[in-house]
């Protein structure tokens, strides 16, 4: 049986001692949440923290509770969903950070107002994962790789990469001065076309950031976080006047991580668009958004979305670094990208 | 050989069980080789298979990236927890009755999928099985036999329950 | 014999229960007192020497009990006894990535593990091989010094019938290239071994293995411990479908371990181990020429197949033959060439998967056979239904047909389908293609040659009427316990509950080769109701006598012993149970079988192909293609199969599924493909196996021709309905979009690039795959520069920083 490493297992009681901990040990701890993306690689040796802080407890009793800053409006939990009625969300949603992808994809307010975030949520791995796996940890997901999600045994063999080991080649491209890893979370591209913001808590307090600046170009230092940060809510903007989807391209139809990901929203008024955003995943090193603006004004015609669907295929730029090819992920880009907005026309 | 084991108390199939455990063992590995429950079986170790899913408070997770200090406070459930008593879950006899379990391996994790499903949704469509069981590699029936029994244990626990 | 009580129907398996409530031991699950926990290391390199290893550090790590090498099991082992080339663990040269290398034994995994890193091996790398081309014509390297021309492991070379003269009768030959590319097994369970060496000197090993019996001789030949002091147990298998066939390095090493420590040992593999451990589907290179008159009908066949074998034999002699045994069983061919090339190459090595060296053949025959109807203008069903070998026949390569349901399957798939309506209403994107297959029903010899039964079964009857089977098979998931206990249930007349199964056990069962073939119904069926038959004789005497009938009215059934004529007229099966034991003394019946002399012919080679009795199926694939994507989806396939007579419908259903699931995996997504020797995809994210929501919808046909030779008239079920799965989908793919797939799998990469969407210049193919032997950009060179440039770009970099 592959097993975990050896290490030491906390679970603080709060944030602030969850911060605290992980700032005493800079380099050799790791929060943890749900554990699906961080227990498969300390087992393949990818990460080998000493101190695992558990801190999925701890950001779910904020979403539950609702005791951070002000709120505008709270994710409700599934028990009260009842008395809320449903309808345009006026004045955005909170999720906590801890709350499951399950929660997320299945909850009403979600996936009337916020499609694209449902059904990326509900395309992430398998129904276990996403029993297990935080929104939160979704956003913070490691940036993946052929050469750098492989045991320690494969890698011993081929020789490392870049990510695990600063003194070799990336093994994408030996000549990159980058390592070329992935984002390949689902529910990313969802938000940033929803206009999400995360709020995050770290050694020096609390600030709220555009998810859509959360992210480098750099498969090792792929989030844009201060150390010992914490995302604990993402917070969406009012849902009124929009509609979202999201398409993925992978090889099978669960368990499998995007090769290609798209997410479309536009807000309609009358039947034209007054604004829209368009975001790509798993076609690079960070998640991009694309420009849209072309659709602003129009009716969701043929020749505005080709226009956005030509600016997703050239915002994408996948590498063999992932199952498929890269002629045939990049193509995907813009067939799902014109897919998407057809998809939110009227009728 | 060097860690020091933690006490644990973990409430599996209905029973609390104190055990001493290794911090970085797995609820899978603690499963298997503290309580004897080698029912729930493991394919990969990684979430790759779900061969090891098991249910905690009702819903489906995966042992194998669980610690068990994260379900300290949950009803485990495992295949060994299926019957009560002598009587067999309708899940139970409807894989037997139709062929859904063919070397066994991966039928105790998709025995516990299954459940959680009809235990929220009674009368699923084939569609909704296929989603709640597409965390379950089965390598040996081509999954329409498992359709079928599901469809069954369902049929048989609705007329169960007309019958009370 | 009067009507079947137990066979035919619908019947849990005697050990559901067990699978269904978690009660099933499967190797992983044994825990013995005191037993040590053990993990092999394996080789980095794909071809290096070992110029030393030092255990030391390993030794000396806290938990670790004791390490093994090769050295200490230098005596050389294989399946098949003609072609042993593999020892248990790397002794002096490793050949592949994942080779093990060495053993350690632990208090706990945990150590295990952490102390492999401490054992330090010295390689010095050789220039590896990795291509069917390289091994060809690299002389300078030699992987095994035993090939004599390059890396050549077998090469044969048959000819039936006069061939030339065929090809100039001929009004149309067609000749194809295609490629097979490999794909593995992937059990759910992964290998597991359970080693305890006791204090009388004896060792058992409790193993999730396919062949019990030729893993006992293994052992003998290894550890040099007579075969008299070795037990091996087959535990349930969590799935093998031929991955566990073969003797193992772990199984030896775990052995080993306990001899030495003294104490019980288990190695279980993880996963990558098993992609490592391997003897999967062979990557084939084939090239087939069909000669056709007017009407279609065969001339000739000329077909070559070059195998990749991996770094050793595994069953590769058996593969190789395989490869052109079996075309002529299914469509007359009056003239037949075959020529088979196996190579070694520095990849894990291949062996037996689901359909043995028949199922690469049978793609490229099939997608050449719906070119040729094309050509002649031909439906595919109505073409294969002209040329139908005939039911109780000779083929020309001299194999014995005897039962032959393949034109049934056809017509029975034409009418479900609704195949003529389907092919007449075409839409771009979506198609409809079809295929017919067999495949053998247990081979006609064993992998050491011997005059010994291949199967025997012996059954017991205690005093309470209760009836233990035991025979050597062993059960991997395709339910030969179950079958042992319905045909004795059968020939006795009782119920498969009443049924003690023992099975994989050399110490208590008699021999049975082993679940490999799918010669378990065929031949261990035919044991166990010869065994069975002995005892109801017996039976049927004593109650005779006790009611006073002719023996011929006695039928036993439903526990009971009774007149035929008469029903009322009865005893208890347990009555009569105890008067044949006064009469007889102690009811211990013993069966087995061989089969019958003069099914092949006696050619070198002619070993290879003859079966009691062929099965026969054919399937037809209904595709959606994504003209955009590249998406391939296969919405349906339906599969009629010729298995003789359904002993248990349930589960021969079952095998036909699952054949139809992995055949289907085999085209769409799964492949077994390396990068300078490292596996690109040894985990089970990596490596697609289908999951609920991509497997298609499955239909099952079954069709009875009740065979003569199969026991109650069976043939197998678990290995020929992949094989026709796999062309229908690719001819199904070719009504769709208009392009021939000649190599697998079919990726949407592929597609774009025959639709012309690859990239920017349009250029449409009407056809993907090889053209000739090699692609033209062979460079042996190649894979020993990428070494090095890698590690070059490694060194360089570090001097940099």
């Amino acid at each position: 049986m592959l097993r975990l490493p050896r290490f030491r297992f906390v679970s603080p009681p709060s944030i602030e001692e969850a911060i605290h901990i992980r700032t005493e040990h800079p380099a050799t701890s790791m929060y943890v949440a749900g554990g699906t993306d961080v227990y498969p690689k300390m087992k393949r040796r990818q990460f080998q923290p000493e101190v695992v802080i558990a801190i999925g407890g701890l950001v779910r009793d904020d979403f539950r509770g609702g005791t951070l800053a002000p709120l505008a409006d709270t994710l409700p939990s599934v028990a009260e969903e009842g008395p809320l009625p449903l309808g345009p969300l006026p004045l955005g949603l909170r999720i906590g950070a801890g709350a499951t992808l399950t929660e997320v994809a299945e909850h009403p307010r979600v996936r009337e107002g916020y499609r694209a975030l449902s059904i990326a949520a509900g395309l992430v791995s398998t129904p276990q994962l996403r029993n297990m796996g935080t929104i939160g940890g979704n956003v913070c997901l490691d940036t993946r790789c052929n050469w750098y999600d492989q045991s320690l045994f494969w890698r011993t063999a081929e020789g490392y990469c870049m990510k695990t080991h600063g003194d070799v080649v990336c093994r994408v491209a030996t000549s990159s001065p980058r390592c070329l890893a992935v984002a390949s979370a689902d529910t990313v591209p969802a938000l940033i076309a929803l206009g999400a913001q995360i709020n995050v808590v770290g050694p020096n307090g609390a600030r709220t950031i555009d998810l859509a600046e959360c992210y480098r170009e750099d498969g090792i230092n792929y989030l844009a976080l201060e150390p010992g940060e914490i995302v604990t809510e993402i917070v969406l903007p009012p849902s009124d006047g929009w509609r979202s989807t999201y398409l993925k391209q992978r090889d099978r139809n669960s368990f499998d991580f995007p090769i290609a990901g798209v997410a479309a929203a536009v807000r309609m008024d009358r039947g034209v668009v007054t604004d829209a955003r368009v975001a790509i995943t798993a076609l690079g090193s960070r998640p991009v958004r694309v420009d849209a603006s072309a659709l602003v004004g129009t009716k969701l015609d043929d020749e505005a979305i080709g226009a956005v669907a030509d600016a997703t295929h050239k915002a994408a730029r996948p590498m063999d670094n992932t199952s498929g090819t890269i002629s045939q992920r990049k193509r995907a880009a813009r067939v799902f990208a014109d897919r998407a907005l057809r998809s939110l026309r009227d009728d | 050989m060097t860690d020091t084991k933690t006490m644990l108390t973990l409430r599996v199939n209905g029973d609390p069980h104190t055990f001493a455990a290794e911090p970085h063992h797995t609820l899978l590995e603690v499963l298997r080789e503290e309580l004897d429950l080698t029912g729930t079986k493991h394919g990969c170790e990684l979430g790759e298979c779900g061969a090891c899913t098991v249910l905690a408070d009702g819903v489906p997770i995966l042992s194998c990236l669980t610690l068990p200090q994260q379900v300290a406070h949950a009803d485990i459930t495992t295949v060994e927890g299926l019957a009560k008593g002598p009587q067999l879950h309708p899940l139970q006899t409807a894989f037997a009755e139709e062929g859904a379990a063919q070397c066994g391996y991966c039928t105790p994790g998709i025995l516990l999928s299954a459940k959680a499903l009809l235990d929220a949704n009674p009368r699923p469509t084939r569609d909704e099985i296929a989603q709640a069981i597409s965390g379950n590699l089965c390598r040996c029936t081509g999954y329409t036999a498992i359709y079928e029994a599901i469809e069954k244990a369902a049929e048989m626990s609705a007329k169960a329950a007309q019958r009370v | 014999m009067s009507e079947l009580s137990i066979l035919g129907r619908r019947l849990p398996k005697v050990n559901a229960w067990a699978h269904l409530t978690g009660s099933a031991r499967y190797a992983d699950d044994i825990r013995l007192p005191r037993m040590l926990y053990g993990r092999l290391l394996r080789s980095t390199r794909p071809h290096a020497l070992i110029k030393r290893i030092d255990i030391s550090r390993a030794l000396a790590y806290p938990g670790v009990v004791a390490v093994v090498t090769g050295a200490d099991m230098p005596e050389k082992m294989g399946i098949m006894p003609s072609t042993q080339d593999e020892t248990a663990l790397a002794v002096d040269k490793v050949r592949y990535v994942g080779e093990p290398v060495a053993g350690v034994a632990a208090l706990d995994e945990d150590a295990a593990y952490e102390a492999l890193s401490l054992i330090d091996v010295e390689y010095e790398d050789l220039e590896p091989i990795f291509t069917i081309e390289e091994a060809l014509d690299r002389d300078d390297v030699k992987i095994h010094d035993t090939s004599k021309r390059a890396n050549v492991f077998k090469e044969v070379h048959l000819s039936f019938g006069d061939v030339e003269g065929g090809f100039a009768k001929a009004d149309h030959v067609r000749e194809d290239w295609f490629f097979f590319e490999g794909n593995t097994h992937a059990p759910i369970e992964s290998h597991s071994a359970v080693a305890s060496y006791d204090a009388d000197g004896k060792l058992t090993l409790w193993t999730s293995t396919q062949v019990p019996h030729y893993l006992h001789r293994e052992m003998e030949k290894v550890l040099g411990l007579p075969r008299t002091r070795i037990r091996v147990i087959a535990t349930p298998n969590g799935g093998a479908f031929g991955g566990k066939s073969d003797p193992f390095g772990h199984e030896f090493a775990a052995a080993l371990l306990s001899m030495r420590t003294k104490r019980p040992v288990k190695i279980t593999l993880d996963r990558e181990e098993v992609f490592y451990a391997h003897r999967g589907r062979h990557p084939v290179k084939m090239r087939i020429k069909t000669g056709v008159k007017k009407d279609g009908e065969i001339t000739a066949v000329e077909f070559q197949s070059y195998l990749d074998g991996g770094a050793y034999a595994s069953y590769g002699i058996a593969t190789t033959y395989y490869t052109g045994a079996l075309l002529t069983v299914t469509y007359r061919v009056p003239a037949y060439k075959f020529d088979g090339v196996r190579v070694y190459t520095n990849k894990p090595p291949c062996g037996p998967k689901r359909g043995h060296g028949t199922t690469q053949p049978r793609y490229a025959f099939e997608c050449q056979l719906d070119k040729i109807a094309m050509d002649l203008g031909l439906d595919p069903i109505e073409y294969r239904l002209r040329i139908l070998q005939p039911a109780n026949s000779r083929t020309v390569n001299e194999l014995r047909v005897t039962s032959m349901g393949l034109g049934e399957c056809l017509r029975a798939l034409r009418d479900r389908t609704s195949w003529e309506r389907k092919r007449s209403e075409r839409t771009k994107g979506k198609g409809i293609g079809v295929a017919g297959s067999a495949y053998i029903s247990g081979a006609g010899l064993p992998i050491y040659w011997n005059d010994m039964p291949h199967s025997g079964a012996e059954i017991r009857i205690d005093r309470g009427g209760g009836v233990t089977v035991m025979c050597g098979t062993s059960e991997i998931g395709q339910g030969s316990d179950n079958l042992l206990a319905a045909i004795a249930a059968e020939a006795l007349g009782v119920y498969p509950e009443d049924v003690h199964v023992v099975s994989g056990d050399t110490s208590l069962t008699p021999v049975d080769l082993g679940s490999y073939s799918s010669r378990v119904t065929m031949m261990a069926g035919n044991a166990t109701k010869n065994a069975g038959l002995k005892l109801r004789e017996q039976l049927v005497t004593v109650a005779a006598e006790k009611l006073g009938i002719p023996a011929d009215r006695v039928n036993l059934a439903y526990r009971k012993v009774y007149d035929l004529k008469d029903p009322e007229r009865s005893m208890s099966f347990v009555e009569a149970a105890n008067l044949a034991e006064a009469k007889y003394g102690t009811l211990v019946g013993a069966g087995s079988y061989r089969p019958p002399a003069g099914i092949g012919g006696n050619y070198k080679g002619a070993g290879v192909g003859p079966t009691p009795a062929y099965s026969y199926q054919a399937a037809v694939a209904e595709v959606t293609v994504d003209l955009e994507t590249g998406q391939l989806t296969v919405d349906k396939i339906t599969t009629a199969h010729d298995c003789g007579r359904a002993l248990n419908p349930v589960n021969v259903e079952g095998q036909v599924e699952g054949s139809a699931y992995m055949g289907y995996g085999e085209i769409v997504v799964e492949e077994q493909i390396f990068r300078g020797g490292l596996h690109k995809k040894p985990s089970l994210l990596d490596y697609k196996l289908p999951t609920s929501l991509d497997t298609p919808k499955l239909e099952t046909i079954l069709i009875e021709s009740v065979d003569s030779e199969g026991p109650y008239g069976a043939k197998e079920a678990g290995e020929g309905p992949l094989n026709p799965v796999i062309p229908a989908i690719a001819n199904a793919v070719y009504d769709a979009i208009g392009v021939r797939f000649d190599e697998t799998p079919i990726t949407a990469e592929k597609i774009l690039d025959a639709l012309g969407k690859r990239d920017n210049r349009g250029i449409t193919k009407d056809r993907i795959g090889p053209t000739g032997l090699g692609d033209g950009k062979a460079d042996p060179k190649r894979a020993m520069r990428r070494l090095e440039a890698s590690t070059e770009a490694r060194e360089r970099k570090k001097t940099q920083v």
